[in-house]
């Protein structure tokens, strides 16, 4: 049934096949990819907020925002995480000027950043647990522990990523694949900043009027 | 009801030898299985097929490998949720005039549980996905798809989630909540046992799987198309298959996160969706529709494409309508999200919303109507050949429609008042996953079998599997619309009014024609396997029904590598276009290939996350901990494995296109 002729003289072989193969680069669709990841997990936490907003008022007769929230303590914490995303930036200059030891130091930076903000959000957990403010007691904290908890989760994984890959870079220096994974991270961690803007926003600062 | 016990031991946290359940019936299916399992086992080793299958399929990342292994998956799991639709069916015509027939209540409800969970997630799923990853590529012109390894382990992450679903029938219990799981009765007060649990990680792995290989088919046909294959000349299937993988990556984070939260409900004692401390379960059966009302798109807009596909081939035009085609696609894509709450029109969100969410419904009707109406003008006028594909879809055409308005008359909220629950409902989703999701699956077998393999399904058992599926449907369902108008609700077990049990007995004997066409079906395959080398059946031509697209352009089964060189196109249907112009083959001139090597980290990480998932479902908390642990350190160290591709020589791929040649001068 095919009328396929095997013969290569014909004019229009090179109309139908691409006899000089294109070169594609390795691992071009890689970004897009990682984008949509990150649309995905974006959506997750969308789950959150919303589950925050029908849940957020829910105390149960508990503790409300005002009797647990210290926003001075918020405030500093979202200054690591607003500072470890600078540093990043850094790090990916450093990447693009081809200087391995700069960028690895200033992912080292980023990770000293990262690990504070993590630090002071298990203090506030555990300042809440320790009041009796658990993510049992309410509708409202069950929502609240859970959408935080979550964006720290994400931010100790990042930060897992991030010592893998310094010691990558260290290994094997900044070729097409490390800058390909600095490129990920880097989206990665701008976009649980974005989150958190978010969490800042709709949870503390709107919990607070 | 099973005697449980959720007291924990540290080694082996709550299962006991009491988990194992003792009915006749859960064991004697254990035996079978058991047996049949050894025996399998037993052959692959004397035949030392072991290795063979670790090499060449297990760690394969050929997307026409991993395509085939999720099929055949989904037919296994299939097997499984038919034997407790036949079950159902078998209880509901015995339980009459004081009977309580043969099932307790306890595993009668995990069997209408179990039959809805494998059936979408296990069954559908793995064969839609399986379709894509097969076809996507080759009508895209690409070699393979943007992240092979990402394939292997999403299809290896759904193999998991089968396994801990399977796992549950001969160690502990399943869910009796019905597919979905609904809170308060899947909360820990209601469902404190085991089942729930199994439900939440079977669900959890699988739907990993499903997500990442959505992304993965997304990027694939954004960034991998042939050069000259604009979105507007992309083949209907690939369209279909594109809309379908962006609902997959923009819905089942949404069940994950639901999943998550019930979740932490039952293990942490959150009060996400308790009826106390201000939970509020309704939130639940929102969150689950949001993803669940996609979920129906995602698995019937790749049968459209797959009708598409099959309407123009087999009528010898070109589709009708290709762009309005496209446009009903995405239409019903972007409308998927909007009609979520006509499940729940019961809740009480009153009049205003409830007509926003009727409305909205209706209006899917419209761009489904215009597909219908785009195939009709297909065949009208067309050479139409009623090969079997082109059987299933005319069935479907029939069948999907009645679906469809059974659909509409759900949508207009006060009769759902009355219809909520009952058996009509039953008797809708049958009637469009069935006629639609399950006779496009077949088409699509019967359509691309020669393509996997090289060479057709046998005809004769193919009709007689035909016709019993098609008229075992309807006698199967249509006997529950009318029990359903007559006010029977679903799920039940037992009846008292005798004037229904006629009703139920023509359903069971639909059930059983049903049964009949899924052995003709096996038997079909196999007759076919046994006389592959015959004229009738082998396909020397790699186009045995004068295709249109892409895939016909490779030979049957395609290369490794499926296109020695990219395939250039120049419109819609590329390859009847080459046909048409007496296009040639190149058959000099080859370039080394690059490819991706195979590997077996998606097995090891996707085993640790099934282990990970049954430590979790027995509170077996070290194991859960170890088994998480190590799911990170394989990661990471795969990720110090830079040696992932390699080149097929050229020589290998003259001796493969040599061997084209040869054989396409026979097939003339």
């Amino acid at each position: 049934m095919s009328h396929v002729v095997t013969d290569t003289t014909t004019d229009n072989l090179g109309r139908y096949w691409e006899l000089k193969p294109h070169h594609h680069p390795e691992g071009a669709s890689t970004s897009l990819g990682f984008w949509v990841y990150l649309m995905s997990d974006c959506l997750m936490f969308a789950v959150l907020f919303a589950v925050y907003g029908v849940l957020g008022t829910s105390f149960a007769a508990g503790p409300g925002p005002k009797d647990l929230f210290d926003l001075g303590l918020v405030a500093v914490n979202t200054g690591m995480l607003l500072l470890s995303s600078i540093t990043f930036g850094f790090a990916m200059l450093a990447m693009f000027a081809g200087r391995q030891g700069a960028t690895l130091r200033w992912l080292g930076v980023t990770l000293v950043f990262g690990l504070c903000f993590l630090g002071i959000e298990l203090y506030e957990f555990q300042h809440m647990i320790h009041l009796g403010a658990g993510p049992q007691r309410s509708g409202f904290l069950s929502a609240f522990f859970t959408l935080v908890g979550t964006h720290g989760l994400h931010v100790t994984f990042g930060s897992i990523w991030l010592i893998t890959l310094m010691v990558q870079i260290a290994r094997r220096g900044l070729g097409p694949e490390n800058q390909r994974r600095m490129i990920c991270l880097s989206m990665f961690w701008h976009f649980l900043d974005v989150i958190w803007i978010g969490v800042f926003t709709f949870v503390y600062l709107l919990g607070m009027i | 009801m099973a005697t449980f016990s959720n007291e924990t031991t540290f080694l082996l946290g709550r299962l006991n030898w009491d988990a194992i359940p003792k009915e006749p019936i859960v064991l004697g299916t254990f035996v079978v299985v058991a047996m049949g399992g050894v025996a399998l086992l037993a052959a692959l080793t004397r035949y030392r097929l072991w290795g063979w299958l670790w090499r060449e399929w297990f760690t394969s990342v050929d997307h026409k490998k991993i395509g085939i292994m999720y099929i055949i998956l989904a037919l296994v799991m299939f097997l499984r949720g038919f034997a407790d639709a036949i079950m159902m069916r078998l209880q509901q015509v015995w339980a009459f005039g004081g009977s309580e027939g043969y099932l307790n209540s306890h595993h009668y409800d995990q069997i209408f549980t179990a039959h809805g969970v494998i059936m979408i997630f296990f069954v559908a799923m793995p064969f839609v996905t399986g379709l894509m990853n097969y076809i996507v590529p080759l009508q895209i012109g690409a070699r393979d798809v943007s992240f092979p390894f990402l394939n292997n382990f999403s299809f290896w992450m759904t193999v998991g989630g089968a396994i801990i679903t399977m796992a549950s029938l001969f160690v502990g219990e399943f869910a009796q909540t019905g597919w979905l799981a609904f809170p308060p009765l899947s909360g820990i007060g209601y469902s404190p046992w085991v089942g729930v649990d199994y439900y939440i990680w079977g669900l959890q792995v699988a739907g990993v799987g499903t997500t990442l290989s959505g992304i993965n088919l997304l990027v694939t046909i954004l960034k991998m198309r042939a050069p000259g294959m604009t979105m507007m000349r992309m083949p209907v299937f690939t369209w279909t298959a594109f809309c379908t993988n962006i609902l997959i990556v923009a819905s089942f984070p949404v069940l994950t996160m639901t999943l998550i939260l019930l979740t932490l409900d039952r293990y942490v004692g959150t009060n996400f969706f308790t009826n106390d401390l201000g939970g509020n379960p309704m939130m639940y059966i929102n969150l689950i529709w949001i993803w669940g009302h996609p979920e129906v798109y995602i698995l019937i807009l790749p049968l459209f494409g797959v009708f598409s596909e099959i309407t123009a081939t087999f009528s010898g035009k070109r589709l009708f309508g290709y762009s309005s085609m496209v446009y009903a696609t995405v239409c019903i894509t972007v409308l998927s999200y909007l009609v979520w709450l006509h499940h729940f029109f019961t809740m009480g969100s009153g009049a205003s919303v409830n007509s926003f969410f009727g409305i909205t419904t209706m209006i899917i009707s419209i761009p489904t109507g215009a597909k219908l109406f785009n195939w009709l003008f297909t065949i009208y006028r067309g050479r139409v050949r009623f090969e079997l594909p082109m059987m299933w879809t005319l069935a479907f055409m029939l069948t999907f429609v009645i679906g469809g308005m059974t659909g509409v008359l759900l949508a207009v909220p006060p009769a759902d008042f009355v219809l909520h629950n009952s058996l009509f409902l039953v008797a809708h989703f049958h009637n469009v996953i069935i006629g639609g999701v399950l006779f496009g699956c077949f088409a699509a077998v019967n359509y691309w079998w020669p393509k996997a393999f090289g060479f057709k399904l046998d005809v004769f058992w193919g009709k007689v599997s035909f016709w019993f599926w098609v008229i075992g449907f309807w006698f199967a369902f249509m006997p529950l619309y009318i029990l359903g108008l007559m006010g029977v609700t679903r799920r039940l077990r037992v009846f008292d009014d005798p004037d229904l049990r006629i009703w139920f007995a023509i359903a069971a004997l639909g059930a059983v024609l049903i049964a009949v066409g899924i052995l003709a079906m096996f038997v079909q395959f196999g007759v076919s396997i046994m006389r592959r080398n015959r004229p009738g059946y082998r396909d020397p031509t790699g186009d045995p029904w004068d295709g249109r697209t892409l895939e016909w352009a490779t030979s049957s089964p395609p290369p490794a590598y499926n296109f020695a060189f990219n395939p250039i196109s120049h419109g819609l249907d590329t390859w009847w276009e080459m046909k048409q112009q007496g296009a040639t083959r190149p058959t000099s001139g080859f370039m080394p290939i690059h490819m991706p090597k195979s590997t077996g980290t998606g097995v090891i990480l996707a085993a640790l996350a099934t282990v990970c998932g049954l430590a979790m479902v027995w509170y077996i908390w070290w194991l859960a901990g170890l088994s998480f642990l190590g799911i990170i350190a394989v990661s990471i160290a795969h990720t110090f494995n830079y040696d992932r591709d390699y080149y097929i020589p050229v020589p290998e791929i003259e001796a493969t296109e040599d061997a084209r040649t040869r054989q396409l001068a026979q097939g003339v």
